[in-house]
């Protein structure tokens, strides 16, 4: 590049001094990109669409453990008289996603579906997913309340804590959770104040 | 071509402006304004609230795949920060035994794009902390000397607030405040049983519309993600881009900032040399006066890195001092539940990007074993569902009945648990104290003698430990903390941070408040001070620092108002300087 074009490049060529140029987004242009253009969202930047495209072409769960999670996540959060399933909200592709975004969650996720998996084995000589609904339940059963677990499916304990975790914030974060939770916000509004009746019930007022 | 050749630009700006954070931002709207020529240098990207390319307010959080999770930024995947605690290739150090954080953001607005808009004045006292207290010093200019300049800020940029009255805590010229939501009428009211006052917050939020080109707040309650409707002040859309519509500003994105160029007889600056972050090649731009507002410690390091024989310790640097009395904001935290707020009704209650009421400092330190106080900032309420949303229901829905009155034992599963998750939310509330330091001379950053970043600019390394003072301060925050949540009959959460938790009562590391201060300090004595009450160098008439590095103290109020009323003073000393024909 000759010297005059890097002026140009940089935005001040052809200026004499007093008379300044408008703004230079990016005064000096990016050396040309190779790869193919990926389509940054908005909101995102260059680096973070390029890691999360690579995220989603990843593959963590295998179909077996892909199965556990999604049986997992209907007991944890199943349809109900108000809203759906954790499954219907998507959850398990989320957890999916999670485990590469986030990789600590990897070895406690998949030593923890090992755990549920050798321990069904054990018990009715099936792994989770094969085990009738009666068996999963009362398997689940044994590690679902913390407080009330025997010592020796303390694992199991802290495997489906985490699955409850990831359950529950997957579907309330979903299109389908938030309606059931009633967030009534995230979008334009005048704020007023706390509704009168809700004041009324609480012994406050404004003035 | 050789590829080390430096690019040096023909033409002579009046101003070069390194960064364009609150600092930067406000000199290069006040000189673009003036008519001055002036070369705008932003190490990050460009950014514009308002530009579809950049917004993410008004998404929900499944439009992102890991829910809003923090993975990428600190402050989750709507936040509109380009940059963090960690920047690949732009590393930091710190002293073995020592600890500091540094925040920064690389993008037009540095980090106000996503800041939490809270807008305290410093009051009088807060100028002379020395004088009224023995421990640290006093700055070179009083309140009465800032006052005009915060009315101006107040007005150019839009705060609400409330008048109170208070001496130390003084009132601006503000716009309506919303009204409190639930939990902080709730808070409100306990506080005030027992002597705690609670006031309307100061945000620098458009409750009303003030002109033409910002529109006013419709409560989304997401300022961190950057307003597009300029409802909230960010230095992008309020000062830089007004700023360049003056047709006198040239902004240079990508500018990573290496040194202050000086002259070799005069020791005045010339202009400023800096690396392009996307090219990588090295260039020069002239001026006639240079202002650096690249942030406390970038601003520190930018000078300390500006070594020549006429200033061998780095520029502005005669008394040693840049670098040294760095300080942060302490702060500590808790969370409780309030049961009261099981099951509530629903509605709307987003409520602007921040609280509606805080605490300001209320108590004689005189009266304590602590010599700076602090305020309280209060969240919670029946907030948009994020990453992390309902994990540790477990450690909730065995401690308190359902609806119905029976106990159930914790954890669970099935539609019982959904009841849970709907009976606990918004029920939560959350204290942050945030308070003022001593600075101390022994706690500084420095250049590493031995580490460059990837630019080959040689980078900082901090060193820095909390003293008795703050830790003493951190354990008053938590006895306050508890006594208000049990005046409003709340249940704090977890076990009441003890002398053993992190650095003493719950007390953040430094830097996490991200209110760094102090690092070129303005000062009557050249001998002991960098800057003289202008924030203009002893040591070199035409250098500028219009940041928070300038600051002698910190004050128990948040710093960015006052970053942006000095910059407005200097500014126009430097205007008034030029006319002068001074510099
Ligand atoms: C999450 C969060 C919440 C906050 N909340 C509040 C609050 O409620 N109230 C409050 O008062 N303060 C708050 N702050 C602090 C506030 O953001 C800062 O005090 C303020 O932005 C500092 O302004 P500045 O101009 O000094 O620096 P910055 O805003 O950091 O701007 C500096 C700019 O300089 C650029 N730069 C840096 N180095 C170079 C270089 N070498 N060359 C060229 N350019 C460079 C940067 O890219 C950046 O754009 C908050 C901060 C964060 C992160
Ligand atoms: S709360 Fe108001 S000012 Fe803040 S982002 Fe939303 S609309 Fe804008």
């Amino acid at each position: 590049m000759k010297r005059r074009d890097t002026l140009k490049a940089l935005g001040f060529s052809g200026i004499t001094f007093g008379l300044a140029v408008g703004p230079a987004e990016a005064g000096v242009p990016l050396p040309p990109d190779k790869k193919v253009p990926l389509k940054v969202p908005g909101g995102r930047q260059p680096f973070e669409a390029e890691r999360d495209a690579k995220l989603h072409a990843d593959k963590f769960f295998t179909p077996q453990e892909l199965k556990t999670v999604t049986i997992l996540s209907d007991i944890i959060i199943p349809a109900d008289a108000k809203s759906g399933s954790a499954t219907q909200a998507g959850v398990p592709a989320f957890i999916e996603f999670m485990m590469k975004d986030i990789p600590a969650n990897q070895t406690p996720m998949r030593g923890g579906l090992a755990w549920l998996d050798n321990t069904c084995r054990k018990r009715y000589g099936k792994p989770f997913a094969d085990c009738t609904r009666a068996q999963q339940i009362e398997m689940v059963d044994q590690i679902a309340y913390p407080q009330k677990a025997k010592k020796d499916m303390s694992q199991g304990v802290a495997f489906f804590n985490m699955m409850r975790n990831f359950v529950v914030c997957g579907f309330y974060t979903s299109k389908i959770g938030i309606e059931d939770l009633g967030y009534k916000g995230n979008t334009p509004n005048q704020w007023e104040g706390v509704p009168e009746p809700v004041l009324k019930k609480f012994g406050l007022s404004y003035s | 071509m050789n590829p080390f050749q430096i690019k040096e630009a023909p033409v002579v700006y009046d101003v070069a402006i390194v960064g364009s954070g609150a600092g930067g931002g406000m000199a290069a709207y006040m000189l673009a304004k003036a008519g001055a020529k002036v070369v705008l240098l932003e190490a990050g990207g460009y950014f514009d609230p308002a530009d579809p390319k950049y917004i993410t307010q008004l998404k929900w959080p499944y439009e992102s795949p890991r829910r809003g999770a923090n993975t990428t930024r600190p402050f989750g995947d709507f936040d509109a920060a380009w940059g963090g605690w960690q920047i690949d290739g732009e590393p930091y150090t710190a002293k073995t035994g020592t600890e500091f954080h540094w925040f920064r953001s690389r993008m037009l607005g540095g980090r106000t794009n996503h800041w939490g808009r809270i807008s305290l004045r410093f009051g009088p006292d807060d100028f002379r902390r020395g004088s009224l207290t023995g421990v640290g010093d006093d700055w070179p200019i009083t309140y009465d000397d800032v006052a005009p300049y915060y009315d101006r800020v107040d007005k150019l940029i839009g705060v609400f607030g409330s008048k109170e009255g208070l001496r130390n805590e003084p009132d601006g010229q503000f716009l309506p405040p919303p009204k409190p939501r639930l939990h902080e009428l709730m808070i409100q009211k306990a506080a005030k049983g027992i002597g705690i006052p609670v006031i309307p917050s100061r945000l620098a939020i458009l409750t009303k519309a003030i002109n033409n080109e910002r529109g006013q707040c419709f409560y989304c309650n997401q300022c961190g993600r950057g307003c597009q409707a300029y409802a909230d002040f960010s230095a992008s859309s309020v000062l830089c881009i007004p700023a360049i519509k003056t047709g006198n500003v040239t902004l240079i994105n990508g500018a990573m900032c290496r040194e202050v160029t000086t002259d070799s007889k005069t020791g005045l600056a010339t202009g400023v040399s800096f690396v392009h972050t996307g090219t990588m090649q090295e260039h020069s731009v002239r001026a006639k006066t240079v202002m650096l507002g690249a942030s406390a410690c970038e601003s520190a390091r930018i000078l300390l890195n500006s070594k020549s024989a006429l200033h061998p310790n780095g520029l502005a640097n005669s008394s040693g001092v840049v670098g040294k009395y760095l300080n942060d904001s302490t702060g500590a935290s808790r969370g409780a539940f309030v049961p009261a707020l099981m099951d509530r009704d629903r509605y709307n209650e987003d409520g602007v990007g921040g609280m509606h009421v805080f605490t300001p400092w209320w108590l004689d330190n005189k009266k304590l074993d602590f010599p700076r106080g602090y305020h309280i900032e209060y969240g919670g309420g029946m907030g948009m569902p994020g990453f992390g949303f309902g994990f540790g229901t477990e450690n909730m829905n065995g401690k308190y009945p359902t609806a119905n009155g029976t106990m159930k034992p914790a954890g669970g599963y099935g539609s019982g648990l959904k009841e849970d998750v709907r009976r606990f939310y918004g029920a939560y509330v959350h204290m942050a104290g945030r308070g003022e330091p001593v600075p101390l001379e022994s706690n500084y950053c420095e250049i590493d003698p031995d580490k460059v970043d990837k630019y080959g600019i040689p980078t900082l390394r901090f060193n820095y430990k909390w003293s008795d003072y703050e830790v003493k301060q951190a354990k008053h925050m938590q006895d306050t903390f508890e006594e208000i949540f049990h005046a409003m009959g709340a249940i704090p959460m977890g076990n009441k941070p003890g002398p053993d938790t992190n650095h003493g009562y719950g007390l953040e590391a430094p830097g996490k408040i991200i209110h760094e201060v102090g690092t070129v300090r303005m000062g009557k004595d050249p001998n002991n001070s960098a800057l003289n009450a202008y924030q203009q160098a002893h040591d070199c008439k035409n250098l500028f620092v219009v940041d928070a590095a300038p600051f002698v103290s910190q004050g128990d109020k948040n710093v960015t108002l006052t970053i942006l009323a000095n910059s407005m003073r200097t500014s126009e000393f430097v205007i008034d300087q030029v006319k002068k024909k001074n510099i």
